[in-house]
């Protein structure tokens, strides 16, 4: 019954303040890169909650395959000697 | 070699190795209490649910804000108006929030609102009971957002991420939502005598629909226990509408007003709150499209969504027209 529209999707990143990263937000559909702005605006910061606002066509959007994520992710594993607190010995030493 | 058509899980009688490696890994991440994320396999009963329960929830913030739009011209002061509107507003917020949600399980936007406008989507039944006066958007905001938020807090855990990051940002948003309409019962039941019946009289008209927002008693629920299982419920029908039953008892006294079940107790033995029956045939009645304001609400939808199509249809000709000359 309804004429459908097939508007693209848009995921929406969000900038809290200025320092910060921008975070996703959610997404939504818009025709064309200003509606899709103007509408994240008026979706997600209706609150203050932005001071910037970043829109991306959800199919430019390149993703790890969740299913092969222990080997896509597995060089940090067992490396525990990338984290400070692997330096056991020198514990207590003043400002170090 | 022809090429294989994705098979769709559980309709094959024998589960291959790879769905049931999918199967064991999807029951250790909720077992785990962790979350599913959309590209992650997920069983198509469990997919089936979301979709249904996530969409239903959207149509019901869409059709949701009718009632409370009906009052907006109304407003008995300049400040009141800006409140409705900006509550309003959050609603229909929350309804692209949540079809956002449904449709990174796989179903398209343009099919959920055709659900809706065909009449073969369900919404909360609540909405299709009608606000006859200004004390209605007291008591809507009071009981049913409240019965809303009990509803969804616990939803902000859903295992499904999309469901459970959507309720986050809705949750934040209903919390000034109960307390405008809380203050509205509060102004109406210190002000005349006739302002306090207004009063209690809508919270007599809310305060049964509203216990029904829940939904049917544990037990008469029957898929409850599988969307607990699944962890997308985390209370059932019945623990959620004793905790919010138990919580306007105390409030309606700072009111001054009552609640419209004379017996209301807590049993100190059962531990539980006694309410009175609610018409559970009336609910169905309802919920089957026989209430007092079913057809109106559809009809408004679809005739807002009729209105709406010639900014839809020059906002895809514009976009089109820039693509082009981006390309040229
Ligand atoms: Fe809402
Ligand atoms: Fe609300």
């Amino acid at each position: 019954m309804s004429q459908k529209s097939n508007w693209p999707l848009w995921e929406v990143f969000v900038r809290s303040s200025r320092g910060l990263s921008h975070v996703h937000a959610g997404s939504l559909h818009a025709p064309d890169k200003e509606m899709a702005l103007r509408n994240a605006r008026d979706l997600y910061t209706r609150r203050n909650e932005g001071v910037s606002l970043w829109v991306v066509r959800s199919t430019d959007i390149i993703t790890s395959d969740p299913d092969s994520k222990d080997a896509f992710f597995e060089s940090p594993q067992g490396k525990d000697y990338r984290h400070a607190t692997y330096y056991k010995a020198s514990e207590g030493v003043k400002h170090l | 070699m022809a090429p294989t058509t994705p098979q769709e899980p559980g309709l094959s009688a024998v589960p291959s190795y790879e769905e049931q490696q999918s199967q064991s890994r999807f029951d250790a991440l909720i077992g785990d209490d962790s979350r599913i994320e959309p590209r992650d396999w997920m069983p198509e009963p469990y997919r089936k649910t979301l979709t249904r329960q996530i969409s239903q929830h959207a149509h019901s913030e869409i059709i949701g804000m009718q009632p409370e739009a009906n009052w907006i011209t109304r407003a008995p002061s300049l400040k009141r108006k800006s409140i409705l509107m900006a509550k309003v507003q959050d609603e229909a917020g929350h309804g692209l929030y949540l079809y956002s949600a449904a449709e990174t399980l796989g179903t398209e936007r343009d099919e959920l609102n055709d659900q809706l406008l065909t009449g073969r989507a369900k919404y909360s039944s609540i909405f299709n009971y009608t606000a006859r006066n200004w004390a209605d958007m007291g008591a809507i905001g009071w009981l049913v957002d409240g019965a809303a938020i009990a509803n969804q807090v616990p939803l902000c855990r859903a295992s499904y991420g999309p469901y459970g990051r959507a309720m986050v940002r809705v949750c934040k948003e209903e919390s000034f939502h109960q307390r405008q309409g809380f203050e509205i019962l509060l102004s109406l039941s210190r002000g005349t005598e006739k302002q306090k019946q207004m009063a209690q009289d809508a919270i007599n008209r809310f305060y049964e629909p509203s216990l029904m927002m829940f939904g049917p008693p544990d037990d008469q629920s029957p898929n409850s226990a599988q969307s607990m299982a699944w962890k997308i419920k985390r209370f059932s029908n019945d623990e959620l509408r004793q905790r919010f039953v138990g919580m306007i008892a105390e409030q309606v006294k700072v009111l001054g007003l009552t609640l419209p079940d004379e017996n209301l107790h807590f049993d100190e033995e059962k531990k539980q709150w006694i309410h009175k029956d609610l018409n559970w045939d009336e609910f169905m009645n309802v919920i089957k499209g026989n209430g007092p304001a079913n057809a109106q609400r559809l009809e408004r939808r679809r005739e807002a969504h009729r209105e709406g199509a010639w900014v839809r249809e020059a906002a895809t000709a514009y976009a089109a027209k820039q693509e082009q000359s981006e390309v040229a």
